[in-house]
């Protein structure tokens, strides 16, 4: 396997314009993220708490650890600036574009968060940004687009296709293969060519170094299992790297399971985003991994209520982590994850992203595999969600919600 | 193919196109805007002096393209295109140039019941495909292509960018053969109003390759290809301004018939250009 790759997975499939852009960040990935090269980790250590707010705490769940009869903790993502664990990933590569004299920062957003987290560390380092974004995530994720404007960020709305995350990230590369010389492609997951996944997962993987001592000093060992969503896997991976070797620890993978798992060959569609559940081998976005595909290659339309689950393929080491056992993917389906929105929201005091909020719907359907202590991270929070999800828990009779009477002659 | 001869060994095909003089190298997307017109537009082609043909196959996530071939995509994709019809185009075409199948690595991936690209090389070459372009497959992944190729004699063809250099330049030519597609400036495909100034350095960074040099992206005119042909190019690739020529006869509910007449036109004219700057090689720069 070369260094490219994960098992079978990962390596480089973009187009020849890309190549030497790939070569330089992986040099420059080692010099400076692997090897510290002019301080590139300590200024990145610093920069992230200071302006981030890390170390995030790991708290316990007290009604939940009572709901389920286990003990349940919390990590804490939601709490870092911008409100989601994006940041980690977007302020250490916008850093590193600054240390490889680039002058320009792109980004693809689903969900808006990564948009969000990499508009907020362009202005932190003073980078001109530009975000690509699908229409109809545009659409359901508005208070996203408004922090990024008023962060400074161009955002460039993408017509194509259904007009979600798959759409943004390739107008991304197409920028890109445009501007490779000058501008740095802040990929927002654990996805794309090589070394992008190692790179992001490197970044991300702050939030296990941090629950892994957190949860010895709480409990005075590990957790039995480890719980995170998946989109594309970045804050999967962040939760997950550090307790992979960690044998006892057995790690689950929330993929949306959305309306259902059947697919429509005909219409292209999968009303879902399972690729780790019931994708197949492919190629996308520089990336062999799993996908959502029909029988010719064709890449499948995916769907979930959450706009940053809501995405054809999943990274490349996840898909390798599964095949070799040591992650299990499951996944919810989206009444599950409003359940679980409302259920997290009155029950502890916490909104939770829409993302994250299937990996608590998992909870609620299969506590009983998950031993005595379990962390479940917490992306992100859910401010930018609060209009999906009351329009979506009104239209779907959703019984864990509460009703919104209090608005002058309801809701529109 | 019907009605026309069987093509000769697929590389001496390919190579023997750009053996007289400068060639025009056309680009459809199979299926656009349906499969019945666009085989008229293909035939369309070589009776304007096509040389070697690229036909697209289309595929969903087609990131190195421009609008232009984006929306011929979804046209042709709407219209049924997929793998096995495209083999089916290729053989009911009535054409006697090389063929050239331009698709992205997840179709050929996919295709049969055994792993990799063999399969799909193996029907392409049945159906008399020549050799393909893959753009989002780089020398770094094409190992299992290039064998697939040399397995069933056809021809694999890469891209060379503006920002190819040093060893990159060497891993390509290495593995290549056919032409080597030089893409004129950074970028997805799309017509351009310039020819862009890049073109020369590419050129001059290849200069000792023995394979054919064909220079792509942004190509719009015979006078284009007239200077790309005097920068040194044995070979002009048009995509975008053809597909353009297609997309106005959809949006203006044109006849079959003359949409094809102006392709076959178009194509003449950068035929032409193409051999106007091999024969004046000295021509009045602006
Ligand atoms: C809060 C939150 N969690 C999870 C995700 C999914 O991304 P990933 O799977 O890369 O963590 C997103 C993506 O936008 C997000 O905003």
């Amino acid at each position: 396997m070369s260094d490219t790759q994960f098992g079978r997975y990962g390596g480089q499939y973009v187009p020849e314009a890309l190549m030497p852009a790939l070569e330089e960040l992986e040099d420059a990935y080692e010099r400076y993220v692997l090897g510290n090269e002019d301080g590139f980790l300590d200024e990145f250590r610093e920069r992230i708490r200071d302006f981030g707010g890390r170390p995030t705490p790991l708290g316990r769940a007290d009604r939940l650890s009572d709901r389920y009869g286990r003990e349940v903790y919390l990590k804490r993502e939601d709490l870092l600036h911008g409100g989601a664990h994006k940041l980690n990933n977007a302020l250490g590569q916008v850093l590193l574009a600054k240390y490889m004299g680039k002058e320009r920062i792109i980004a693809e957003t689903g969900a808006g968060q990564h948009g969000t987290a990499t508009a907020m560390a362009a202005a932190h380092l003073g980078m001109p940004c530009e975000i690509y974004m699908g229409r109809t995530d545009v659409n359901r994720q508005r208070p996203n687009v408004f922090r990024m404007r008023i962060n400074g960020a161009e955002v460039n709305p993408v017509d194509i296709g259904r007009g979600t995350l798959k759409e943004a990230i390739s107008e991304t590369m197409r920028d890109w293969s445009r501007t490779v010389e000058d501008s740095h492609y802040v990929i927002g997951s654990v996805v794309g060519p090589s070394p992008f996944p190692r790179m992001v997962r490197d970044f991300q993987a702050i939030i296990s170094e941090e629950a892994r001592e957190q949860i010895r000093e709480r409990t005075g060992g590990l957790p039995d299992s480890v719980v995170a969503c998946a989109g594309g896997g970045s804050n999967t991976m962040g939760m997950f790297h550090e307790f992979v070797p960690d044998a006892d620890v057995s790690l689950y993978a929330v993929e949306a399971g959305g309306s259902s798992l059947e697919v429509d060959e005909d219409t292209g569609v999968a009303p879902n985003s399972a690729s780790l559940s019931t994708g197949a081998e492919g190629v996308l976005h520089g990336a062999r991994t799993r996908l959502l595909q029909d029988s010719d290659g064709q890449i499948m339309e995916s769907h979930s209520v959450s706009a940053g689950l809501d995405y054809a393929g999943v990274g490349p080491e996840l898909a390798y982590l599964v095949d070799e056992g040591r992650v299990t993917p499951v996944n919810v389906d989206d009444d599950a994850a409003l359940e679980a929105f409302h259920r997290l929201s009155t029950q502890e005091g916490i909104i939770p992203a829409l993302e994250t909020a299937h990996a608590f719907a998992y909870l609620e359907g299969a506590a009983a595999e998950l031993g005595e202590v379990v962390i479940v991270n917490v992306s992100g929070r859910g401010d930018k969600d609060l209009e999906t999800v009351i329009e979506e828990t009104e239209t779907r009779g959703i019984e864990a919600a509460p009703e919104m009477s209090v608005f002058d002659g309801g809701l529109r | 193919m019907s009605g026309s001869p069987p093509r000769g060994g697929p590389t001496d095909g390919l190579a023997a196109a750009f053996a007289d003089g400068p060639a025009f190298v056309p680009y459809l997307v199979a299926g656009d805007p349906d499969y019945e017109g666009s085989l008229q537009y293909v035939e369309a082609l070589a009776r304007g002096g096509a040389d070697v043909i690229e036909l697209g196959l289309p595929f969903s996530e087609p990131i190195a393209e421009g609008p232009t071939i984006q929306s011929a995509i979804v046209r042709s994709l709407e219209a049924g295109m997929g793998p096995e019809r495209f083999f089916t185009f290729v053989e009911a075409l009535d054409v006697d140039v090389p063929l050239v199948c331009m698709t992205y690595y997840n179709l050929l991936y996919q295709y049969g019941t055994e792993e990799g690209p063999r399969p799909f090389v193996e029907r392409a070459a049945e159906a008399g495909i020549a050799g393909f372009v893959v753009p989002d497959l780089p020398a770094e992944e094409a190992g299992p292509l290039r064998a697939a190729c040399d397995e069933f004699g056809l021809d694999l063809i890469f891209i060379v960018a503006p920002t190819t250099r040093g060893e990159r330049l060497a891993r390509t030519h290495e593995l290549i053969s056919g032409y080597v597609y030089v893409q004129a400036r950074l970028g997805t495909t799309g017509a351009r109003e310039e020819v862009s100034d890049r073109t020369e350095s590419s050129l001059e960074r290849i200069a000792d390759w023995e394979v054919p040099k064909a220079v792509g992206f942004g190509i719009k005119t015979g006078e284009h290809a007239a200077r790309i042909v005097r920068a040194g190019a044995d070979g002009i690739i048009v995509g975008s301004a053809l597909v353009d020529v297609v997309a106005e006869g959809v949006e203006e509910g044109r006849p079959t018939a003359e949409t094809a007449a102006t392709l076959e036109e178009r194509a003449r004219e950068l035929k032409r250009g193409a051999l106007h700057g091999a024969s004046e090689p000295e021509a009045e720069q602006p």
